[in-house]
């Protein structure tokens, strides 16, 4: 009942998202495709001259892979923070749509399906992109797709965290510089883990981004993936504690 | 047959950490009444409309909307209340329209459902022309009436309004009075939040007057006058030694002061006036005594931030 009733709110907070986005849909495909267009030619094509290959892949494949995680993780992040914010607080999207039926924990579910929704929007751009300038191994990479939409409900359900105790914008400067960037450089995105000292090799495994980039590389390039079990864990987990405690702080922000 | 209440408050309280704005105070709403929470700011009424829906937990007493009590059957509450909140929350990126489609499926009415009834609405509200507008297109006084029209989009047995024409030129005031106005006269139970007094008298069946989180009064508007004033008032103004003289050999009538206007309260104008215009240079309105007059006797003339 309690859950049915959680659905169906969750999907009415969506499909407003959604038709926000459909709106603005032309300048935000443009950004979808565009950046990882310039990354991966930019990056993967004239870094991977001096490259060659990197753990076993054209660098090209290496990068898109790492790419594709890691864009999961930023969109999410970016929706999670900025727009949530935004609908919370200074365009009281959310004072209006509490003031029906739905719950905070409804409204919660419909915003982190809406990030992932984004994450896996922009993910299939770039794995477009990265298959057309061939960079990707087989059809198994279409298994990336529910996998994005995975990493995006991690990572949107961290971010809302930030947003239940933000007082504005500025604040989420230090989630992305103290977290979000420095998973970016040091998860594997664009050089292996392997490379990096054995103490922070071993402090990268208890970060999300590392889980996910393990399970898109190989779905990607086209070799076996490993420890299937552990990264789906960790990422389940994140995704779970994230989503509960920030329901839980933003109930304690509105429902005063 | 008698209805059953529709809001009953038994020692409801509100505590925010150490401060309590809500004290243990006593209410019913009757099905079919118009009735308003008057007060000053931080007087505790928009507190008690959170706590009607269920967005503010109960920190004493009993609070019950349709026999239900509250916070446990929140959502209920708001699938048969509507809302007209003190700011407006309508949606900027949606037209005035899919604002009220976007609305209606957060209390799962699906477009087919709702395609007659939002045409009703939008009629209603005289926004039939503006369909297609975008918010930010559309004038304060227009923001209003479709706030209005969401409210009314799941047919709710009570309209909760904060402070409904706050903000509003005098044209825009009228027509949401009209329309609220029709409202009542539809059946439906309305509970407001105001500090415009004429809009109370206008309006209400009954009103409520707080302070400090407690009811310090609560009846009809002219029950009310008639109890706290005088029937008739001279409002005195001009040069304060002016006013002053004047007052000093004013006989049979009450004197309060605001500013730089004296009030006379009296059941005997005639003789007033007689003497008032005895002193040139001195300017007076008479009027009747209203309900302004016994909101300001009961909560007192200091000024509130």
């Amino acid at each position: 009942m309690a859950m049915a009733q959680t659905a169906r709110g969750a999907v009415s907070v969506w499909r407003r998202n959604a038709l926000v986005w459909r709106r603005l849909m032309g300048p935000s495909l443009l950004i979808n495709f565009g950046e990882p267009f310039l990354y991966l030619l930019g990056l993967g094509y004239g870094l991977g001259l001096f490259i060659g290959k990197m753990a076993g892949m054209p660098y090209l494949t290496f990068l898109a892979s790492g790419i594709l995680a890691s864009s999961a993780m930023n969109t999410a992040t970016f929706e999670a923070l900025y727009s949530v914010y935004t609908r919370m607080i200074p365009q009281r999207t959310y004072e209006a749509i509490l003031a029906t039926p739905l719950e905070i924990q409804d409204v919660m579910a419909g915003e982190v399906l809406w990030c992932a929704t984004k994450s896996l929007i922009n993910g299939s751009a770039i794995l477009l992109v990265a298959a057309l300038l061939g960079a990707v191994q087989g059809w198994q990479a279409l298994l990336v797709l529910p996998l994005l939409f995975l990493i995006g409900i991690c990572f949107a359900g961290l971010a809302l965290i930030m947003t239940a105790f933000a007082q504005g914008y500025d604040f989420f400067n230090y989630y992305m510089t103290l977290f979000i960037t420095p998973m970016f450089i040091v998860c594997g995105v664009f050089y292996p883990i392997s490379s990096l000292p054995e103490a922070l090799q071993s402090f990268v495994q208890i970060l999300p981004l590392t889980h996910a980039v393990a399970l898109v590389r190989p779905l990607v390039a086209g070799g076996p993936v490993t420890d299937v079990a552990l990264h789906l864990g960790v990422l389940v987990a994140y995704a779970v504690a994230g989503l509960s405690i920030a329901t839980v702080m933003v109930r304690r922000r509105l429902r005063v | 047959m008698e209805m059953a209440t529709i809001v009953r408050a038994r020692g409801l309280t509100k505590c925010f950490k150490s401060t309590t704005v809500v004290h243990g105070i006593d209410f019913d709403i009757q099905p079919g009444r118009c009735v308003g929470f008057l007060g000053p700011n931080g007087a505790g009424k928009t507190t008690i409309l959170r706590m009607i829906l269920g967005l503010s937990p109960i920190s004493g007493g009993s609070l019950s909307v349709f026999g239900r009590a509250l916070p446990a059957a929140g959502r209920y509450v708001r699938a048969h209340a509507g809302v007209v909140s003190q700011e407006d929350t309508l949606d900027p990126d949606f037209t005035v329209l899919e604002n009220l489609y976007i609305y209606a499926a957060y209390f799962g009415l699906a477009k087919a459902d709702v395609a007659q009834r939002i045409h009703e609405l939008i009629d209603f509200v005289e926004l039939a022309d503006r369909g297609d507008a975008r918010i930010p297109t559309l004038s304060g006084g227009m923001r209003r009436r479709l706030s209005i029209a969401r409210a009314l989009i799941n047919d709710p047995q009570i309209i909760i309004l904060d402070e409904p024409t706050t903000g509003l030129d005098p044209q825009a005031r009228h027509m949401i009075w009209s329309r609220l106005q029709d409202l009542q006269r539809a059946g439906k139970t309305l509970l407001l939040t105001t500090h415009y007094m004429e809009e109370a008298e206008r309006l209400c069946d009954d009103v409520l007057v707080m302070d400090h989180g407690r009811i310090l009064e609560q009846g009809a508007p002219a029950a009310l006058v008639e109890r706290h004033v005088e029937p008739e008032v001279l409002e005195l103004r001009g040069a304060p030694d002016l006013i002053e003289d004047a007052v000093d050999g004013a006989t049979d009538c009450r004197v309060e002061r605001i500013g730089d206007t004296a009030y006379c309260y009296t059941r005997d104008a005639k003789a007033l006036l007689d003497q008032f215009e005895q002193r040139p240079g001195l300017t007076y309105l008479h009027r009747p005594g209203n309900l302004e007059d016994v909101f300001l006797k009961v909560t007192g003339r200091d000024l509130r931030d």
